[in-house]
């Protein structure tokens, strides 16, 4: 401890802390101050508001966008498509709740400045499906962080959080979270009443198929480090869904998004010999999945299963049909801005492949698996539902508190709301922000009080990779190898191995078993006794220690979870190979786990699927 | 394409080091000039391309899958409210697209707290902020309490 008893420690107040400043805590923020005007309201973010989370680049449409104005849809049939497209299993109080309130959020968008399509004819906004709207937005974050700005007491950038407290008066109650400034290595201790954990889903869990230079064009944004499951699973909230990772089918290499393609631009995929295959898979999915095959539109899962069936059956490369739809030099348009307003780096594979999709028809990849909780999947907490409608096990305290006390969450933190996309998120947020008012407000004078020894126990935790790097790198003439540590980006090269081996990442054509996931549980406990041993020589690698840290535990979450579902729900995502097909009868259910902080032991539970929409 | 920058245009002012979404652009300590410290961990998000005053940061496609002699430039102009893309492919070919980025002076969003005060009464109801107003619709949707 002697090289760090120095080290300048921040003591910051607040009321209500959000903990990432991505769309879910700009939502949150700006939701805090409407309510709580006299609150202190503070955002901490390991990078830069302005251009972080999963939308830093940009996007070209809103995904969750009812259009109630115009009687376009209703909140209860965003229920009904989330529920089909993740073959029955979500949370649909939760997921009623954002569809009623994100037209609001929708529209406050565009009063701040966002351009929104509109269809000129009609003047309402531009549909690129049922429930996408196209906008330019590849300002679409600065313009949300400019309200999140506005909103908060104060923003801590380049701060990444570590850790949360726990009230040392009261047992199960969250007080605060503790990190590190990774520009100028100060330790920060935040203390507050209430904790909105608002962080990133994960990439980079599983192997990518690109390990070169090319790891870093994941689908999801590398910087996506799976703290908004670590944080709370590190004080014991229950997750639920953890197992229900996603694949994605997406343009080769750059991983461009293929929504505008189906939906607006309308091309449709082939295989190899130029015959459309999906329709040939249909009494062999009915075999696994029973009628869910015969849910419209098609779940994406199977759609993902029928072209893994296409590859393995040897007719791949499959294709994007493109050259008919980018002849109309708008929808040409569309489709080059499309990635330009989202995804840069695939404009570059095709400009240095020469690939013109006017010319040739562009090769498709399913990608490695994410877990995540906003797109076509639910991973996340087990949170409180609205208390004007949910159900009673569904319902415990305050919207979206998790099973911790004054523990809140939004975005890929909260399980069970899949297709909640950026606005969603942003929806969620102000849930959560509304709700932690609500909480703040009735704690009067019962304050949590954070324990000092607590605290400075994890500022030596926190900081001990840069001493393990600064005592071991002595022992060595000069390279990465060493005998006493390993370098971050090692750590997660093996958690990264384990995860695609193991528990049905893109080497085993995401099939694995139980002993299999037996197996990589071992391995990932003795990569989890390793990772004290982390070595980091700057403020930089720190910060890959704890994106690591996070990851890993995060992982071994994933694999309880994948070890306790006995069936394959949703094939295309993963496949138990020992239970291959669905089973409703057992497995109609929310799977649920909490990890015991002292013991380190996991608890799995079923939860209820309560179907509130007909 | 992970991000690299020339030599001759950097002055090393930081903005890029400021915004740079996975702490990958650092000052070289020898040259005082910006550079890419772990190219496989970036995204091509363009965050610091745009950011850059001098148009001194360019992608190259990743190695393992992207063949040479390509670029994709961009121009960022808050004070037009539009952004500009040249992409040029490996055989030469060129195609150009300009976008708005805002339809609103920058800063001008309001603060929360710059509209009326909430009653303590509408914190117990399931309505945020604006609404019902700025659903656009009548009233917030809801569903019939539970009975179990």
């Amino acid at each position: 401890m002697g090289l760090f008893t120095t080290r300048k420690t921040v003591f910051v107040e607040s009321d209500i802390l959000i903990i990432g400043g991505g769309f879910g805590g700009c939502g949150a923020a700006y939701e805090s101050r409407y309510w709580g005007r006299d609150l202190k309201v503070v955002v901490v973010e390991k990078a830069n508001i302005e251009r972080s989370g999963a939308v830093a680049q940009g996007l070209y449409a809103i995904n969750c966008y009812m259009g109630m104005q115009w009687d376009e849809n209703q909140p209860e049939d965003h229920v009904r498509y989330a529920r089909n497209d993740l073959m029955g299993l979500v949370r649909e109080d939760l997921g009623y709740d954002i569809a009623r309130h994100v037209d609001s959020s929708v529209h406050m968008f565009e009063e701040w400045g966002l351009p929104i399509m509109k269809d000129e004819e009609t003047g309402r906004y531009k549909r690129e499906g049922k429930w996408q709207i196209m906008i330019h937005g590849e300002s679409y974050k600065p313009i949300i962080a400019e309200a999140a700005r506005k909103a908060a007491t104060k923003v801590y950038n380049w701060v990444m959080v570590t850790h949360l407290l726990m009230d040392k008066t009261r047992p199960n109650r969250v007080a605060g979270a503790v990190g590190f400034s990774v520009r100028d290595g100060k330790f920060y201790v935040f203390r507050s009443k209430a904790v909105i954990v608002t962080a990133g889903g994960a990439s980079h869990i599983f192997k990518p198929h690109s390990v070169g230079e090319g790891m870093g064009r994941t689908w999801y944004a590398p910087w996506s480090s799976a703290s908004a499951y670590a944080l709370p699973i590190q004080v014991g909230a229950k997750m639920t869904q953890m197992e229900n990772r996603i694949v994605l089918t997406r343009f080769k290499d750059g991983y461009g998004p293929v929504g505008a393609y189906f939906l607006h631009l309308k091309t449709y995929t082939e295989n190899a010999y130029g015959d459309n295959y999906e329709a040939t898979w249909y009494d062999s999915i009915k075999e696994m999945v029973g009628d869910y095959v015969d849910k419209q539109p098609v779940p994406t899962c199977l759609r993902n299963h029928a072209f893994l069936q296409e590859i393995k059956a040897g007719r791949g490369p499959i294709r994007m049909v493109t050259k008919e739809a980018f002849a109309d030099p708008d929808k040409e348009t569309v489709g080059w801005e499309n990635f330009l307003g989202m995804t840069i780096g695939q404009a570059v594979v095709w400009a240095s492949q020469n690939i013109d999709p006017k010319e040739t028809n562009p090769e498709l990849i399913m990608s490695e698996p994410y877990v995540m909780g906003s797109h076509a999947t639910c991973s996340g907490a087990w949170a409180s539902g609205p208390e004007d409608y949910a159900p009673s096990d569904y319902q415990w305290g305050y919207n979206r508190m998790m099973t911790v006390d004054g523990l809140f969450g939004a975005g890929d933190a909260i399980g069970g709301t899949a297709h909640k996309f950026s606005s969603g998120s942003f929806t969620e947020g102000r849930l959560a922000g509304k709700a932690a008012v609500r909480y703040v407000n009735d704690l009067g004078n019962d304050q949590p009080r954070v324990d000092e020894t607590e605290y400075e126990d994890l500022k030596t935790i926190i900081y001990q990779p840069l001493e393990n790097y600064k005592v071991g790198r002595n022992e060595i003439v000069a390279g990465t190898v060493s005998p006493s540590y390993l370098l971050p980006i090692q750590g997660l090269q093996r958690l990264e191995k384990i995860m695609d081996e193991y528990v049905g990442g893109t080497g085993t054509n995401y099939l694995t078993n139980e002993p299999m996931l037996t197996r990589g549980l071992e391995l990932l406990s003795m990569l989890k006794e390793d990772l004290p041993h982390l070595g980091a020589d700057s403020l930089h690698q720190l910060m890959r220690a704890w994106e690591l840290q996070h990851r890993t535990l995060a992982s071994e979450c994933v694999t309880q979870h994948t070890l306790f579902r006995e069936e394959t729900r949703w094939p295309g995502y993963y496949y138990r190979a020992d239970h291959p097909k669905l089973d409703d009868i057992d497995w109609h259910c929310f799977t649920l786990s909490r990890y015991n902080p002292e013991s380190g032991e996991w608890a799995m539970e079923k939860a209820p699927v309560h179907h509130i929409i007909d | 394409m992970p991000t690299f920058v020339y030599m001759t245009r950097c002055d090393g002012c930081g903005e890029c080091v400021d915004i740079c979404p996975s702490d990958i652009m650092h000052i070289d300590p020898v040259s005082r000039r910006a550079y890419n410290i772990e190219p496989n961990m970036c995204w091509e998000c363009y965050s610091c391309v745009k950011a850059c005053p001098q148009n001194a940061i360019d992608c190259r496609g990743y190695a393992d899958f992207a063949p040479l002699g390509h670029s994709v430039r961009v121009r960022r102009e808050e004070e037009k409210g539009t952004i500009s893309w040249k992409i040029k492919f490996r055989d030469g070919r060129e195609k150009n697209f300009v976008s708005p980025i805002r339809t609103t002076p920058w800063g001008s969003i309001k603060s929360p707290s710059d509209y009326e005060a909430p009653s303590p009464d509408a914190l117990k109801t399931q309505e945020l902020a604006h609404e019902p107003e700025a659903l656009h619709v009548e009233a917030l949707p809801a569903l019939p309490p539970r009975k179990d």
